[in-house]
């Protein structure tokens, strides 16, 4: 690993807008960040980049005072700071703009950017006039033609995110943090955030400029600090480095050893997705997973992942293409027909979506079969019984009784009753949605074992993971989306975290 | 700015004419459609029936008006915060048997201390409203649903079968509510003076904005450093002043009080306010958009007696102006989706 310079600066030796150094937050057992580290300087455009879960959230949070680091030394143009509120961090000159900015919808837009700091005129009376005025002052100086006096309801992300760096403006914000601005704004309308970031920057303000897309990264800033699983890595003036050397430092971190994936035989296709797209969600999707192979979905948070497959399960429509389930064609928006022929979806929130919290577990396991137990609409108790104890000691689930409720359990356990839930159903295919998301290490390989366990008997997975090692150990096929499209397709043999992150962040398809 | 930002002006989107952008901010009022029907009833009703709009007739749709308008203003003051209390009615009873009281145990206290009084008695209610709400973090709603049974249990308790009538205050008392001014009625013009400081209040200072933000988005009002728990407390104590001032201004107009005054009152009142273009779950209307939801239901009911149609209708008729009124709203949020649906596709 690189060890870099955090000292180093610039061109000229200034005093940073913000630094931040050894920053660490837990939350409970979870550390969310191990050593958040940055410095900010006047009149650059800082990017920084990680994994999902590599801790940017987090670090941005703490700028921005919604959380307070638990230790590391934090300044802002020198000076030792301590945010207890958003108020502070205002206070302190930094403005926050988030992916989705949160404008009050029934207010004016010259009302969003000078709610409780309003112009006031005569009688002490907020001047609307001299509000309206100001933000079209504002807005001409960035150069773009919203209308002030229109309420902020129904206004593009874009158009918020411009209302919100107006808001920076007039606040005087000396530390712009953007993060992922870009998520959701058409090329055209990065190229005018672009500009309105290049021209705050000859102003002086320092920007700090969260994306996962390397071009943009590339074209935007001076300097990159990359992170990973929370902790600083390095950071580099951007002329100096290549768009492989930060993806390495991105996912260094040894894959492999964690995960044994039992060699299953491959058979007959089981479902096949041909040309499925949703305007706006989704585009052109098309891949084939077989019995006994493990399919992994790969690719950042928000690239359209799970949108695929609660369509392909029938949860959500889609607009064109066709879905294929051993060899019959499977009706679109129908849960029930997917579950009939032999489908199961696990999905990623646990608590909202694959259990019922308040209920036994026997309750669980077997509300996916309910049918099966009831006689004249009664549920006969003892054949349930009989049928949760069965898979819950096939998955070893962990529980001092069938009878306890779910949320007694343990993240890892209960993940397991929503496996078992679903093998109770004997599906040929399962589509599991981050399996591992908040279990524990321990619990997580004996999840990753029953996945392979169960390919090796021949069910087909589709599994979406943001987890490359889980990808990379797990997969016997990566496919990688990207805003929507499927970017790559890689077999266990050519998948590596390169190539994935590779096809994940950037627009064309291949490796390095 | 660099030049190149300044070339970057979109081409497609043209300032609107100031001409056309007064006209379509008029249109816009929420307040204007209760304006059109508060006309096209009253002209209506006058062409059937003239002395409709004789000198004596405004003056009873006034006064008709009056104490249902000052009680739709402090529930526009907690609507607007995404809050509401029921128990108006209630503290309407309280304040108005209060002041019978009052009067019965000192007929010759100052007219003026008697409003103090009955006010700070309307703000200590509203107070235990409000701190429940803001303190036990549960819904106004259910609150005030509490509270609007034990408020009216103590005035049952406190007033057994006991009434006061007009006979029982002093004639200056009763005064307020015959006299004019100018020919307005003068607890009319006290409710005008409400109507137009709250609305100042309410579009003119930040305090004011910040209750729209609030009813807009609470989450986000909390994320900016708005203080949310205490604005909505000053609504409830505003709210319950305001219905202690409108409970005293009742013993004034009404001939007596007893244990079931203003009972069923806050329907009425809520039903004012939504009639007037305030939204239910907060973050737009007016406060006189309230009033004149308050003058519309009052008036409809004159007006329907003014043209005989039968009482058992009248009801009705207010029922179909609270759901036309919100289908109104409905239907203006639903345009405002669309656009923002097109104004997407357009961009991707």
């Amino acid at each position: 690993m690189q060890q870099t310079d955090s000292t180093r600066s610039g061109p000229l030796r200034e005093e940073p807008a913000l630094t931040l150094i050894h920053a660490a937050k837990t939350f409970g057992p979870v550390v969310a960040l191990a050593d958040g580290t940055i410095e900010i300087l006047p009149g650059e455009i800082h990017a920084l980049v990680g994994e999902n879960g590599a801790g940017k959230s987090t670090l941005v949070k703490i700028l921005a005072g919604l959380h307070r680091p638990d230790s590391g030394d934090f300044r802002v143009a020198g000076e030792s700071v301590q945010f207890r509120s958003v108020g502070d961090s205002k206070e302190a000159k930094i403005s926050v703009i988030y992916q989705e900015p949160t404008l009050f919808p029934d207010l004016s837009v010259a009302e969003n950017i000078f709610i409780g700091r309003q112009p006031k005129g005569r009688f002490g009376l907020i001047s609307r006039s001299a509000m309206v005025k100001e933000a079209a002052r504002l807005f001409e100086r960035l150069g773009v033609p919203i209308d002030p006096t229109r309420i902020a309801e129904g206004l593009s992300i874009a158009d918020q995110q411009i209302i919100e760096i107006a808001k920076a403006i007039s606040l005087d914000a000396k530390v712009l943090v953007m993060d992922e601005p870009t998520a959701a704004l058409s090329g055209v309308e990065v190229d005018r955030l672009f500009a309105v970031a290049r021209s705050l920057r000859e102003k002086g303000t320092g920007i700090l400029f969260i994306s996962h897309r390397f071009e943009e990264v590339f074209e935007l800033c001076d300097r990159i600090t990359v992170m990973r699983d929370g902790r600083y890595i390095a950071t580099h003036q951007t002329v100096d480095v290549t768009v492989e050397e930060i993806v390495k430092e991105m996912v260094g971190r040894d894959i492999g050893a964690l995960f044994p994936k039992t060699e299953a035989e491959i058979g007959g296709v089981v479902l096949e997705v041909e040309q499925l797209s949703r305007a706006g969600v989704f585009k052109d999707i098309s891949f084939q997973v077989r019995s006994g192979e493990i399919v992994a979905l790969a690719g950042l948070v928000g690239a359209g992942r799970t949108e695929v497959a609660r369509a392909v399960f029938g949860i959500d429509p889609y607009d064109a293409g066709a879905i294929t389930f051993e060899g019959r064609r499977l009706k679109a928006r129908d849960p029930q027909a997917s579950i009939t022929a032999g489908m199961g979806f696990v999905p990623e929130d646990r608590r909202k979506q694959g259990l019922v919290m308040e209920l036994s577990v026997a309750r669980n396991v077997t509300l996916t079969l309910r049918n099966k137990f009831t006689t004249a609409g009664l549920i006969n108790g003892a054949a349930e019984r009989r049928a949760a104890k069965h898979w819950s000691e096939r998955l070893h689930v962990k529980t001092g009784s069938l009878e306890h409720p779910v949320s007694t359990l343990s993240g890892g356990n209960q993940q397991k009753v929503v496996l078992a839930k679903w093998l109770a159903t004997e599906p040929r295919l399962l589509i599991i949605d981050e399996p591992t998301r908040g279990i524990d290490v321990g619990t997580k390989s004996e999840v990753h074992r029953l996945i392979s366990e169960l390919a090796g008997r021949g069910i087909a997975i589709l599994m979406i993971s943001s987890e490359l090692p889980e990808v990379l150990g797990m997969a016997d096929k990566v496919l990688v989306m990207r805003e929507g499209q499927i970017t790559a397709e890689l077999n266990r043999a050519d998948a590596n975290p390169e190539s994935i992150m590779h096809a994940a962040t950037s627009t064309a398809g291949g490796t390095p | 700015m660099s030049s190149a930002l300044d070339s970057r002006k979109a081409p497609t989107r043209q300032p609107v004419s100031r001409g056309w952008a007064a006209t379509a901010s008029v249109l816009r009022l929420r307040e204007l459609p209760v304006l059109i029907a508060l006309s096209v009833l009253v002209i209506v009703t006058y062409l059937i029936n003239p002395l409709f709009l004789s000198a004596q007739g405004v003056k009873d749709l006034l006064l008709n008006a009056t104490i249902i308008m000052i009680l739709a203003v402090g529930q526009t003051l907690l609507i607007v915060t995404r809050n509401i209390d029921l128990s108006v009615g209630s503290i309407l009873g309280l304040v108005a048997f209060g002041t019978g009281s009052i009067f019965a145990a000192m007929p010759n206290i100052p007219i003026i201390a008697v409003f103090g009084i009955g006010m700070a008695f309307g703000v200590v209610l509203g107070a235990v409203n409000g701190i429940l709400v803001t303190v036990a973090k549960v819904p106004a709603l259910v609150i005030t649903l509490g509270t609007l049974y034990v408020f009216r249990g103590l005035n049952n308790a406190w007033a057994g079968g006991k009434q006061y009538f007009a006979g029982d205050r002093p004639d200056a008392f009763g005064g307020l509510s015959v006299d004019t001014f100018l020919g307005f009625p003068i607890i009319t013009l006290v409710a005008v003076v409400v109507v137009i400081a709250v609305a100042l209040y309410m579009s003119g200072t930040r305090a004011g904005r910040d209750l729209y933000a609030i009813g807009s988005d609470p989450e986000a009002a909390k994320a900016f450093g708005i203080k949310v728990s205490k604005r909505v407390l000053l609504a409830f104590l505003a709210n319950g002043a305001l219905a202690g001032l409108a409970g005293v201004l009742y013993a004034s107009r009404f001939n007596s009080v007893g244990a079931t005054t203003g009972t069923g009152m806050e329907l009425t009142v809520i039903a004012a306010a939504v009639v007037g273009g305030v939204a239910i779950f907060g973050g737009s209307g007016s406060v006189t958009g309230a009033a004149l939801g308050a003058l519309l239901l009052t008036t409809i009911t004159s007006s329907l007696t003014a043209v005989r149609v039968d009482k058992f209708w009248q009801q009705a008729i207010v029922g179909i102006l609270i759901l036309a009124a919100i289908i109104i709203d409905r239907l203006a949020s639903l345009r405002t989706a669309k656009k923002l649906r097109i104004s997407e596709a357009r961009n991707v």
